[in-house]
């Protein structure tokens, strides 16, 4: 039987078509952490919440975990998280730092003053573009990080329990 | 034959580039990105925080002298490439730049046999 080159290429351009399609239905890009995860951070000069100094990327210690957590008063997902945020504070081998996300000061402190301030370092970022830095799409995010300043771990939204014993198992491995 | 294939290829080159010189920089850096947490929508048409956000990064970028590869490669850093629209041209994604001219020159090959065929 004689298959003519005008049924192959007819066939080709469809099955072409219909892959492209079918891959495409599977692709969901949206809120990828895998660019940024083992990663080392980037620079980074961030303003304290209640001081007018700024934090830097070299101030970070090298004999500490350091979970770097997005927050801001006016996200109720925040409040959610905020109990597992108290409990991680227990823990010697993990820093956390807070960056206030878009938020005022006020509120801010209100708070952490009203549930608890589980961060080692509070700071603001008020217009949300240092958060860029660390690949943030919204609040809540927490960006867990090695003592050699490498990116472990991006946690999109509310840490859950699963997060939670997800950290500390990292944080306590050897 | 040959020749005919590339000058059309070329002035349809030639035509968008000088279509985005028209474009400040700006505004061009803003439509070539894709609002990620959006549905369908470019940091230029966008209104959510997040593109707010970008633009003000693009801005700051812009103003400290970076150039528009060094702000796309910035960002495809930390949300990766799916924040481009136009994706960049690499081994890759080699494919996905010579597909459409593949697909059109084989959709061009079956037009001609078919026709032949039916002048025969």
């Amino acid at each position: 039987m004689k298959i003519s080159f005008l049924k192959i290429i007819s066939a080709f351009l469809i099955l072409f078509t219909i892959l492209i399609f079918f891959l495409a239905l599977f692709v969901d890009k949206r809120y990828s952490t895998e660019t940024i995860v083992g990663k080392q951070i980037d620079n980074f000069e961030i303003k304290f919440l209640l001081s007018n100094r700024t934090f830097k990327k070299n101030d970070l210690s090298k004999d500490q975990y350091h979970l770097i957590n997005i927050w801001a008063s006016w996200c109720l997902p925040c409040k959610k998280e905020h109990p597992t945020l108290m409990n991680l504070k227990k823990e010697k081998n993990l820093s956390l730092i807070g960056i206030n996300f878009k938020d005022k000061k006020l509120n801010a402190s209100g708070f952490l003053k009203e549930l608890g301030n589980p961060y080692d370092i509070s700071l603001i970022d008020k217009n949300g573009t240092s958060s860029i830095m660390f690949g943030v799409y919204g609040v809540p995010e927490s960006i867990l990080i090695d003592k050699k300043h490498n990116i472990v771990l991006k946690f999109i939204g509310p840490l859950s329990t699963k997060d939670y014993k997800t950290i500390l198992k990292l944080i306590n491995e050897k | 034959m040959k020749n005919n294939f590339l000058i059309i290829l070329i002035c349809l080159f030639s035509f968008e580039l000088s279509a985005n010189e028209n474009i400040s920089l700006e505004t061009k850096i803003f439509k070539n990105l894709r609002c990620i947490i959006c549905q369908g929508q470019s940091i230029a048409e966008s209104n959510s925080d997040f593109a707010q956000t970008i633009k003000i990064v693009v801005r700051d970028k812009i103003g400290q002298g970076e150039n528009e590869k060094e702000i796309y490669e910035f960002l495809s850093e930390k949300y990766g490439e799916w924040i481009i629209y136009r994706p960049k041209f690499n081994f890759v994604n080699s494919f996905l730049w010579f597909s459409p001219y593949i697909v059109l020159l084989l959709g061009g090959l079956l037009i001609f046999k078919y026709f032949r065929k039916r002048k025969q």
